[in-house]
């Protein structure tokens, strides 16, 4: 029995993020769909003859990012820092709320109406408003920016996660005659932990699209959004889309690490409907 | 403490009645019942005769609407902050997010056991269950009979004198549930626990039963209780695979069976009739 055992248990070991399993074809197949786009957009810039101004060729989107990489590095950096730092400022914030709201239905009430409001109002559009609280010489504006932002996606898969707790764990519980700390230690958190990450990965994109569109609307320069907007203002149209290029691996960055940490905290969590 | 004598539970004129809004849906009327120290008692009915809204009275995790339910002596209450009972139910519930040795240990845990002391006990547990290589494995890595096992494993963490166990096999295979059956035979036999169980199979509960309570749905109440003992099966503790072949097993399951399915009592009110 024991061997037929091992057995089952080795195959059914581990069931996701499987490198080894990973086809030729999944790899292929997004990165023929990019050369084909690419191609075609070079040859419709080159054979139609379009300004820059409309749309600038690929090559010449290229050429500098390459010219300009440490600049793109160092505009990364800024718009980066702010919004990590307002992802690990709005992720408490959100999970220290939503584990409030699951403890009180007063605070859960009373919660309601504040973020749903957040969650309709496009939180960018607070910018100019907290550059002048702040000082438009700070980053902190565009740091609050990004925590709003990534503090509602957190703080509502939260508490979702806290209301999971299975029935039979619940009894579980009762039946060892834990203390509510107990309960909230052993059972509830865990349980909420993979959701908690799953809010912080919708919110990663969030965090750094909110923290280069708060850009626009003034503040110190250095950032990738502040880049883009002076990039085009002088016409430099390939420069400024060289440093869309790296907004675009930055925010893939920050949902990549996200996704790999939500994957390795639910690995043994069945995946939920 | 307690004397030997004290029966492990002494269930006595218990109601429980669920009132939503105007319904009033009578789950158990006037169900008397005790399980002596050591002894394994059935609970066999068909969905809705209340088998499990019994057990969830006696581990405390409900509260009868009348009569009285004592479980060594104390109230359920009292035996469930003293630990009386371990407990298992049909989904196994194990932490997915810790080993299996944690999850038995965690009952210890809880109970501020140290964890020199949480490590031996679930070393000798995992291979009570036979489970000596799985201990740092994760539940997810277990199949359905093993995980029902570390449930079991759990269940028995704190020596408890009294077992509960809501159709702790009901969602296994045939030949997982005789072998899981075997095993929990055993496992009684050596920590010598009473035990209340729950199942929807006559030949399990005739199987590993000292008496088998036979109930019946709306109002749910006790029809019989079947003495599953005697010449060919002996004490549930000395049940082995021959068992199932003897002439006294096919009996007593046909003598539950006719209390499942015979002709209403006379003077019970409310009977399906099907």
């Amino acid at each position: 029995m024991s061997a037929a055992v091992t057995t089952a248990v080795a195959e059914a070991t581990r069931p996701r993020l499987r490198l080894r399993d990973l086809r030729l074809g999944t790899v292929l197949a997004p990165l023929v769909v990019g050369v084909v786009f690419l191609g075609g957009w070079q040859l419709l810039v080159d054979g139609l003859g379009i300004d820059p101004y409309i749309v600038p060729a690929p090559s010449a989107i290229w050429d500098q990012v390459v010219a300009g990489w440490s600049n793109i590095v160092d505009g990364m950096q800024v718009t980066g820092r702010n919004a990590l730092i307002g992802m690990l400022v709005g992720g408490v914030i959100g999970v220290l709320g939503a584990i409030l709201a699951s403890l009180s239905k007063v605070v859960d009430q009373m919660a309601v109406p504040i973020v749903s409001a957040l969650s309709v109002v496009p939180i960018v559009a607070l910018a100019p408003v907290l550059y002048t609280m702040f000082g438009a010489a700070v980053d902190t504006g565009r740091i609050v920016v990004a925590a709003l932002a990534v503090s509602i996606p957190v703080y509502f898969n939260t508490l979702r996660g806290l209301r999971q707790v299975s029935t039979v764990h619940r009894e579980l519980m009762s039946a060892y005659a834990a203390t509510p700390t107990q309960v909230i230690r052993t059972v509830t958190l865990p349980t909420a932990t993979p959701y908690v990450f799953t809010g912080l990965r919708i919110a990663s994109s969030l965090a750094v699209i909110s923290a280069l569109i708060a850009e626009y609307f003034g503040g110190p320069v250095g950032g990738l959004g502040k880049a883009i907007t002076s990039a085009a203002a002088s016409s430099n149209y390939p420069l400024a889309w060289a440093y869309v290029t790296g907004s675009i691996v930055l925010g893939l960055a920050f949902y990549v690490v996200t996704l790999l940490v939500e994957l390795w905290f639910a690995r043994h969590t069945p995946p939920t409907p | 403490m307690t004397p030997a004598s004290t029966a492990a539970i002494e269930v006595t004129g218990v109601d429980r009645i669920f009132r939503r809004r105007r319904d009033e849906v009578v789950a158990l009327r006037d169900v008397s019942v005790s399980v002596a120290a050591g002894e394994f008692v059935s609970l066999i009915g068909p969905s809705g005769c209340g088998k499990s809204t019994l057990l969830r009275l006696v581990a405390d995790l409900d509260t009868p609407t009348a009569g009285s339910i004592s479980v060594f002596g104390k109230t359920p209450r009292q035996a469930r902050r003293d630990q009386d009972y371990g407990i298992a139910f049909q989904q196994a519930g194990l932490l997915p997010w810790r080993t299996v040795a944690s999850n038995i240990e965690l009952p210890l845990k809880l109970h501020g056991v140290g964890s020199a002391e949480r490590r031996a006990r679930s070393d000798e547990l995992l291979e009570l269950v036979g489970l000596e290589d799985f201990g740092k494995h994760h539940p997810d890595q277990l199949s359905g009979g093993m995980q029902q096992r570390v449930a079991i494993a759990r269940a028995l963490a704190e020596s408890p004198r009294l077992l509960l166990m809501d159709e702790p096999f009901g969602a296994l295979d045939e030949i997982t549930r005789e072998r899981m059956q075997n095993e929990l035979v055993r496992i009684c036999r050596d920590t010598g626990a009473a035990v209340l169980f729950v199942t929807h199979s006559i030949p399990e509960a005739v199987f590993l039963s000292d008496r088998v309570v036979v109930m019946s749905p709306r109002p749910g109440r006790i029809v019989d209780i079947v003495t599953a003992g005697g010449a060919g099966l002996g004490s549930s503790h000395e049940r082995t695979d021959e068992v199932r072949d003897a002439a006294e097993f096919f009996h007593t399951v046909a003598a539950v069976r006719e209390h499942l399915h015979g002709s209403p009592v006379a003077g019970v009110r409310g009977v399906e009739s099907r």
